[in-house]
């Protein structure tokens, strides 16, 4: 239904901020250089002051970069202010005019682009009906619950067809259960409308369940671009690998090639370009692992819990301690607090930074 | 790293919205003609001579005994308000905030006395000194049968000061109490500490600074009254009387020029205190939300004489007030006690009252609607845009609320008598009543951008954007979504403006010619006439048409304005 779907690109774009305590400038974002597809559904992904709000805001054009260039499809837009840019926000405040009702509030941009009154009702309808709000035109919006909320904002965004849509935490306003249901439907608005899509949250869950692909960015840096899998199992340094999901850190060496040595065993590890000979640290995801009478790494349980899918263990390996969920425990011996046992990786879940 | 391409990029964005831009430059014009001009030119009057730079001009006023007198009486009168005020504040904010009212009646005393500063015009409080403790006051001569008793002088005018500025103390430091987290002082009272030592050692503590911020605005705005010194000063001049007599008795533009500086100077070394330091201070100290709601007093060797003071306090206040509708009606005050609409009717037939009336009403009200939509105007740039330039007119704002009337007042004589810069361009303005409605734009611009200021910051920043990124230019924004979330503060804004400038004199009696007659230039001579019965009369209209306007407004806001209807912070 977009017109157009447009792609963002973004060249070297910086921005500097000024410390309000130490009155000096430090980088709020650093070259960031993004390429998003027309019609994708991008994710910025990372802890809070890490710079991705300030990314959006800039495609948006609230702040301006101090270095780089912003297109928005072939246009640069650095110079455009957010009222001539083709972008749309949805608010993690909602932003609704308070003062309207859900229709006015929904046609404000409509009315702005001065469209002739049956084609502007027609359009709200429309979009209302898409995100579930059919028959709410006259309710003020402090009469509608924070999700309904989060509805019309979306509406009111979707019904102006930008070539961007631009989410800024649109959900941590909201419970954790409508967080869930509303980040589907935010999917199957955006795929129905197919419409270039950019989303800000620090929920790292969140952004695997809806991205297409996933920008994960640390203290104004960005530190990965790939699809959430990816991010998942082949994590491009620490930061990522312990943002995305958890992941144990295991001290080892690699032997050969796809092959390490953790605490003197061999053991099978994806190691990618790392040198042979060299140091590295393994990334063990919690449920690539389990517990056994025999194996390959010999550990000692220091906490064991049953947490219903799966039974909760510490162990030490040397000095490592190390988080190992045994999913299905009614199936398998359950260790005891300073029991011994063996680790046994699960194939193709290690991989070596 | 340099932030250059950003602040290149700003500048471009704003220069692509001709509207927002015309309206910054127009507004830093207004500001800099009409506020930072007028006292551009005292200094350059008082520090400039014929032959360059001199401080002869200060040495000669340095020189008049009457203008040491008068530095001395005003600091020693601005001292003593101050500090009564502020305790007379603090025991009504305490009173309302801890102690439980029992009774409607207690209640409605303390909203009214809430309301007073903002309705009372000028001299009302000295007129009505005048008629009780006079030599023909009532309660003087009748009751006491005192036949000789001055009010005029120091204690005059510090007792009246005192009773007109308490209500602004009061509200500030209901304010602050309203801040303290209960348990604080619960925690205290838990390790043992008597009430007493609880206010001692917790609540004194924490509102002291806040307390200091209420002396400091007080003491300002005591330094500043033209008014009361006026009536009541007797031959007790103020800083401010003298320098009117300076300029109106003797003629000496210059030296009311000099003295107009060194006035100037005192309240703006207090206020950049008291905005800078005192004000930062007494606010950072308080958390800010109460966790749950105080346990009042109900100890009734507490609140019964705590009540009591506080009623009597402000019954005397309330019947300062009534006291002068009365004076308007007696045949002649302390002597002949039967109603008469004799001065009433003098008013409008003699004394061109309709006139006075027209006129003041008419300035007033064109000046009303052009000070709230610009202070609205100030407050969104201030809150809501970055530019360049901001800063300077977020101060020029503030700067106006320091600057006494008297100093405006010479001000604009020395700087448009003769045009700008003695040049003759606006020297048209001069004598005119656009000069006067100026006037009462730049004396109400700063509460108004105050208020306008403090709704802003209520409202969520994202709510404007959204709009903008909606596609709305700067304007579109302002009148679409701004304007009608700060309805309520745009229409006290309005009102407060009309109020205050049907009420002013201090700037406005230098500047007014004999064509326009206002309603306080007519009090103000007939009350140092001594005609009391017509200087009644005259406040009397003047205190129906004030206290109308905030009923009118208070009932319009409540059937129509935005707060009830919607939560503005999400």
């Amino acid at each position: 239904m977009a017109k157009e779907k447009k792609g963002v690109r973004l060249e070297h774009i910086s921005k500097i901020y000024k410390d309000p305590k130490t009155g000096k400038n430090f980088y709020a974002v650093k070259d960031a250089n993004l390429e998003i597809e027309p019609g994708s559904f991008v994710t910025l992904l990372g802890p809070s002051g890490c710079g991705k709000t300030t990314t959006l805001r800039m495609i948006a054009g609230f702040e301006s970069p101090d270095e780089g260039e912003i297109y928005l499809g072939d246009e640069p837009i650095n110079a455009l202010t957010p009222n001539k840019r083709d972008t749309a926000m949805v608010f993690q405040s909602y932003a609704l005019l308070p003062h309207y009702n859900i229709f006015d509030n929904v046609a404000y941009g409509l009315k702005l682009r001065k469209m002739d009154k049956n084609v502007i009702k027609k359009k709200v309808t429309d979009i209302l009906d898409l995100v579930g709000l059919q028959g709410m035109e006259n309710r003020m919006t402090n009469q509608l619950s924070g999700g309904q909320q989060q509805r019309v904002a979306l509406a009111r965004a979707l019904v102006i067809e930008p070539g961007v849509l631009l989410f800024d935490e649109p959900l941590s306003n909201l419970d954790a259960k409508l967080r869930v249901s509303m980040r589907t439907e935010i999917r199957r608005i955006q795929q129905e409308a197919g419409i270039t899509a950019i989303y800000v949250t620090h929920d790292q869950s969140e952004a695997m369940a809806i991205s297409d692909k996933v920008i994960i960015m640390n203290k104004g840096l960005v530190e990965q671009i790939s699809t959430p899998q990816e991010a998942y199992y082949y994590p491009n340094n620490q930061f990522v690998a312990d943002f995305i999901g958890e992941a144990n850190f295991l001290k080892a060496t690699v032997d050969a090639q796809d092959m390490v040595n953790i605490n003197g065993s061999k053991v099978k590890c994806a190691t990618g370009s790392l040198a042979v000979g060299g140091d590295c640290n393994v990334v063990l995801r919690p449920e690539g692992a389990s517990l056994s009478d025999t194996g390959m790494l010999k550990v000692k349980v220091v906490y064991s819990c049953f947490m219903g899918p799966y039974q909760d263990y510490h162990v030490a390996v040397g000095d490592t301690l190390v988080k190992i969920q045994d999913y299905n425990p009614k199936n398998s011996k359950i260790y005891k607090v300073g029991d011994e046992a063996y680790l046994n990786f699960a194939d193709n879940t290690l991989y070596a930074l | 790293m340099a932030k250059s391409q950003s602040a290149s990029l700003d500048r471009k964005k704003l220069l692509g919205d001709p509207i927002m831009v015309t309206t910054i430059v127009l507004l830093i014009v207004f500001l800099t003609v009409f506020i930072l001009y007028p006292l551009a030119i005292l200094l350059v009057d008082s520090f400039i001579g014929d032959h360059g730079l001199t401080l002869d001009t200060f040495k000669r006023v340095m020189d008049l005994s009457n203008f040491r007198k008068a530095i001395t009486n005003t600091l020693k009168v601005g001292f003593v308000v101050g500090i009564a005020s502020a305790l007379i504040g603090l025991l009504f904010a305490y009173v309302e905030e801890y102690v439980k009212l029992r009774t409607k009646f207690m209640g409605g005393l303390f909203k009214v006395v809430s309301m007073l500063p903002v309705v009372s015009p000028p001299f009302v409080l000295s007129l009505s000194m005048i008629m009780l403790f006079g030599k023909a006051g009532i309660i003087t001569r009748f009751l006491l049968k005192i036949y000789d008793n001055s009010v005029y002088g120091f204690w005059g005018i510090t007792i009246v000061q005192t009773l007109t500025f308490f209500p602004v103390c009061y509200m500030m430091m209901k304010g602050l109490l309203k801040n303290i987290d209960p348990s604080l002082e619960e925690a205290a009272r838990d390790m043992g500490a008597s009430r007493f030592k609880v206010f001692m050692t917790v609540t004194f503590p924490l509102i002291l600074p806040g307390l200091g911020n209420a002396f400091l605005v007080t003491f300002i705005e005591s330094i500043a009254d033209f008014a009361n010194p006026m009536i009541i000063g007797g031959s007790y001049d103020t800083l401010a009387t003298t320098i009117y007599l300076q300029i109106t008795g003797a003629y000496d533009k210059q030296g009311a020029a000099a003295m107009a500086v060194v006035l100037l100077v005192i309240t703006l070394l207090m206020f950049v205190v008291q905005k800078y330091y005192l004000e930062r201070k007494s606010t950072a100290t308080l958390s800010g939300k109460a966790s749950r709601e105080r346990m009042l007093i109900t100890d009734k060797s507490v609140t019964l004489p705590l009540t009591i003071m506080c009623s009597a306090l402000a019954l005397f206040v309330i019947m300062m007030y009534i006291c002068v509708p009365f004076g308007a009606m007696f045949k002649t005050w302390g002597y002949d006690f039967h109603l008469t609409f004799k001065w009433i009717k003098l008013v409008f037939t003699k004394y061109k009252g309709l006139k006075a009336f027209k006129d003041s009403f008419v300035l007033s009200l064109i000046a009303a609607p052009i000070t709230a939509l610009l202070s609205m105007i100030i407050s969104y740039l201030v809150v809501k845009r970055k530019f360049k330039g901001k800063g300077f007119i977020e101060a020029v704002s503030m700067l106006a609320m320091a600057v006494p009337g008297t100093v405006l007042g010479i001000g604009y004589i020395r700087g448009f008598s003769g045009g700008l810069f003695g040049s003759g361009i606006l020297q048209g303005l001069y004598g005119t009543g656009v000069i006067l409605v100026i006037v009462f734009v730049v004396r109400s611009l700063p509460t108004g951008t105050r208020s306008g200021i403090s709704a802003l910051r209520q409202i969520d920043k994202s709510i404007e954007e959204s709009a903008y990124d909606m596609g709305a230019d700067s304007f579109k924004v302002f009148m679409t979504v701004t304007l009608p979330l700060i309805k309520d503060s745009f229409l006290s804004g309005f009102v407060t403006s009309f109020v205050r400038s049907i009420t002013a004199i201090s700037a406005i009696i230098l500047l007014v010619t004999p064509s326009y007659l206002l309603i306080t230039v007519q009090i103000n001579e007939f009350a140092e006439k001594g005609s009391y019965g017509i200087a009644c009369a005259f406040a009397t209209i003047l205190i129906i048409i004030t206290y109308g306007s905030v009923l009118l407004m208070n009932f319009i806001i409540k059937h129509f304005g935005t707060s009830r209807r919607i939560k503005v912070k999400e």
